[in-house]
C-alpha cells in the first residue's frame, strides 16, 4: 500500500438553482442515497424534472461522518442481493462518474473470537459463495498474512481464532462520492437546493402533492425521503409512522501515520472496526449508544471500550493520538435492515432504517428507490425490504447475521 | 456520559444502567382481537421523538431495579426520573419530578 494523492477538489461542480415551484419529483436529503437516487432518476429513468432538498449542505450529514467501509459479505439473501449489486456498482462508477473517489478494495477481515464466532463465520462465508459473494474463511495464521501487525498471539483476552475475508470489500472517500454524483445529477438537470428544509407536506386525500419548506411549497408528483436519522420525525409530519428508533453513533481518528494498515478490520465480539484512510489517519468505529438521541455526539465510555479493543488487536497502536471524534445519528429497524418503498400516503416513498451500515449501499439504495419512484412498483432487490414486513411479519433478520453487533 | 438518579439509589453514571426504550407501553388488553396491523404497532412501532422521551432503564449494576426517566433526546438531559408506579410527570411544570 501506498499513499495515494487525493483528486483535486473541482472548483465547480453544480449550480445553486432557486426552487422551482413544482417538480416531477422531490426527493428529501442530499446525502449518498439522496443524491444516488437522483443520478438514477435521470440515468435509468429520464427523469431529470427532480429536485433534491437538504436542510443543512449537501452530503453533510452521515454521508459525511461514516467510517466508509464498503462490504457486501450478509448472510441473508436478501442482503447479499442488495448489497452485492452496490459493490458491483461501486467498481464501475468512479469510470461511469469519471471522478477517483479513491474506490481501495483493500478488502474487509471479520474476526472471530468466540467458537460461536467461528462458526457463524464459515456459515457466512459459505452462504456468500452461494450467493455469488467473494469470501474465505482464513484461520489465525492466514489471518496474519492479511494484516501482519494484528495480533493474533492465543495470550490476549479474546485470541484471533480466524475470520472471514472479502477481497473486493475496501474503502472510499465518501464526499467525494457525494460530489461526483451530484455532479453528473446536476449535468443532467436536477437542481441540487442546499439550505432547504422541509417542514411539512401538501396531501391531497390521502396523496402527496408536495412539501413545505423554509423556502415555500414546492409541488411535487412523487416524492421521495432520504433523510436517514431523521425518517420518523420527517414521515411523522406527512402521518406516517415508522418503525425506526434513531441512535447516537460516533467515530474517531488518529494523527497521520505511515501507511501500516493494509485492510480493513472489524471485529464484532470486542467491538471495534479500523481502517486506515489514504492521507494516513486510522479511522475507527464502534457500535451505537443504546439510548435514542438526536444530539450528534456519543458517550466516552463507547470510546474507551473501542480504544481498549483496538489496543490489544493492534499493539502498534498504543501510542497513536485520537485527532478527533465525532458522532452522527442513525436510524435503526427492529430487523436491522432498510425500508425502501412505498408508504401508506399515495406517491409517497422513503429510504431509511439503514443503521449504521448504508454507506457501503449507496448506489443501490439510489438505484432501487430510483426504481420505485419512476415505476411505481419495487425493483425485485428491495420488494423485501417493503414497510410491510413487519405486519407480515417476513423479517429480514440480520442482527447477529450481519457481521456487526447493532 | 449521562448521569442518571435511579429513583432508589440516586445518581449513577450511564454505564451502571440498561436501556429498556420507550416506557408506557401497555401489553393490548384483549390480544385475541388484534388484527396484524395492531400486533405490528405493539412489537415493532415506537415513537421516536427529538424532545422529551418517556423511556425505562434498569440499574443494572445496582439495585437492578425497572424505572422511568423522562429525558430529551436533543440535548441529552435527563429531566425527570421517577417509578414504574408513577404517572409521567410534566416537564412543563415548575417541579417536574417534584410529586416522587
Ligand atoms: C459514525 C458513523 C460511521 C458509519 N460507518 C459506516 C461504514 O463504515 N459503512 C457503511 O456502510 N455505513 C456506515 N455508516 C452509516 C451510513 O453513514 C448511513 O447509513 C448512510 O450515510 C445513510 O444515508 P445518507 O448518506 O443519505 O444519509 P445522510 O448523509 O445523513 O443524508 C440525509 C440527509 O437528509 C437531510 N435531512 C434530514 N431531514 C431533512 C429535512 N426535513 N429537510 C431537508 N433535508 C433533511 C440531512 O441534513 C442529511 O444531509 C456510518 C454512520 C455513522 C454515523
Ligand atoms: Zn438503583
Amino acid at each position: 500500500m501506498t499513499a495515494e494523492p487525493l483528486p483535486e477538489h473541482p472548483d465547480f461542480l453544480w449550480r445553486t438553482p432557486e426552487p422551482r415551484s413544482s417538480y416531477d419529483v422531490v426527493i428529501v436529503g442530499a446525502g449518498g442515497h439522496g443524491l444516488a437516487t437522483a443520478y438514477y432518476l435521470a440515468k435509468n429513468h429520464g427523469i431529470t424534472n427532480v429536485a433534491v432538498l437538504e436542510k443543512g449542505w449537501l452530503a453533510g450529514g452521515n454521508m459525511a461522518r461514516n467510517t466508509t467501509i464498503i462490504r457486501s459479505n450478509y448472510l441473508l439473501d436478501e442482503s447479499a442481493g442488495i448489497y452485492e449489486h452496490a459493490l458491483k456498482l461501486w467498481e464501475r462508477l468512479p469510470e461511469e462518474l469519471d471522478y477517483d473517489f479513491l474506490f481501495s478494495q483493500r478488502g474487509v477481515l471479520n474476526l472471530a473470537h468466540t467458537l460461536q464466532d467461528v462458526r457463524e463465520g464459515v456459515r457466512r462465508a459459505n452462504a456468500n459463495r452461494l450467493n455469488g459473494v467473494d469470501a474465505e474463511w482464513l484461520e489465525p495464521d492466514e489471518v496474519a498474512k492479511v494484516c501482519p501487525i494484528l495480533n493474533v498471539s492465543p495470550h490476549t483476552r479474546y485470541p484471533v481464532l480466524g475470520g472471514t475475508f472479502q477481497p473486493r470489500a475496501g474503502i472510499a472517500k465518501h464526499d467525494h462520492v457525494a460530489w461526483a454524483l451530484a455532479r453528473r445529477a446536476d449535468e443532467m438537470g436536477v437542481d441540487l437546493i442546499q439550505g432547504c428544509e422541509v417542514t411539512g407536506f401538501l396531501k391531497d386525500g390521502d396523496r402527496v402533492v408536495g412539501v413545505e419548506t423554509n423556502l415555500g411549497r414546492i409541488h411535487a408528483g412523487r416524492v421521495g425521503l432520504a433523510a436517514a436519522g431523521h425518517s420518523s420525525v420527517l414521515a411523522e409530519r406527512a402521518g406516517v409512522r415508522l418503525p425506526v428508533q434513531s441512535h447516537p453513533l460516533q467515530a474517531l481518528v488518529s494523527e497521520l501515520h505511515e501507511p501500516v494498515h493494509p485492510t480493513v478490520v472489524m471485529s464484532n465480539h470486542v467491538h471495534v472496526y479500523v481502517s486506515q484512510a489514504h492521507k494516513g489517519e486510522l479511522v475507527m468505529g464502534a457500535g451505537v449508544d443504546t439510548y435514542n438521541g438526536y444530539g450528534q455526539r456519543g458517550s466516552f465510555h463507547v470510546i474507551e471500550h473501542q480504544m481498549a479493543a483496538a489496543v490489544e488487536l493492534f499493539p502498534v497502536f498504543a501510542r497513536a493520538h485520537v485527532l478527533r471524534t465525532w458522532g452522527g445519528i442513525v436510524d435503526v429497524t427492529p430487523d436491522a435492515s432498510p425500508i425502501i418503498g412505498a408508504t401508506p400516503v399515495e406517491n409517497l416513498y422513503v429510504n431509511c432504517g439503514w443503521g449504521t451500515g448504508g454507506f457501503k449501499a449507496t448506489p443501490a439504495a439510489g438505484w432501487t428507490l430510483a426504481h420505485t419512484i419512476a415505476t411505481g412498483e419495487p425493483h425485485p432487490l428491495n420488494a423485501p425490504f417493503a414497510l410491510e414486513r413487519f405486519t407480515t411479519g417476513a423479517l429480514i433478520d440480520e442482527h447477529g447475521a450481519a457481521a456487526v453487533a447493532h | 456520559m449521562l448521569l442518571i438518579a435511579c429513583p432508589w439509589c440516586g445518581p449513577r453514571d450511564e454505564t451502571e444502567y440498561h436501556y429498556g426504550g420507550q416506557a408506557h407501553v401497555p401489553y393490548p388488553e384483549k390480544p385475541a382481537e388484534l388484527d396484524d396491523r395492531q400486533w405490528a404497532e405493539y412489537v415493532f412501532y415506537r415513537d421516536n421523538p427529538k424532545g422529551p422521551f418517556a423511556e425505562r432503564w434498569m440499574h443494572a449494576h445496582g439495585c437492578r431495579r425497572w424505572f422511568n426517566a423522562l429525558r430529551d433526546t436533543a440535548t441529552y438531559e435527563v429531566l425527570a426520573t421517577y417509578r414504574l408506579d408513577e404517572p409521567r410527570p410534566d416537564p412543563a411544570a415548575p417541579a417536574a419530578g417534584g410529586e416522587r
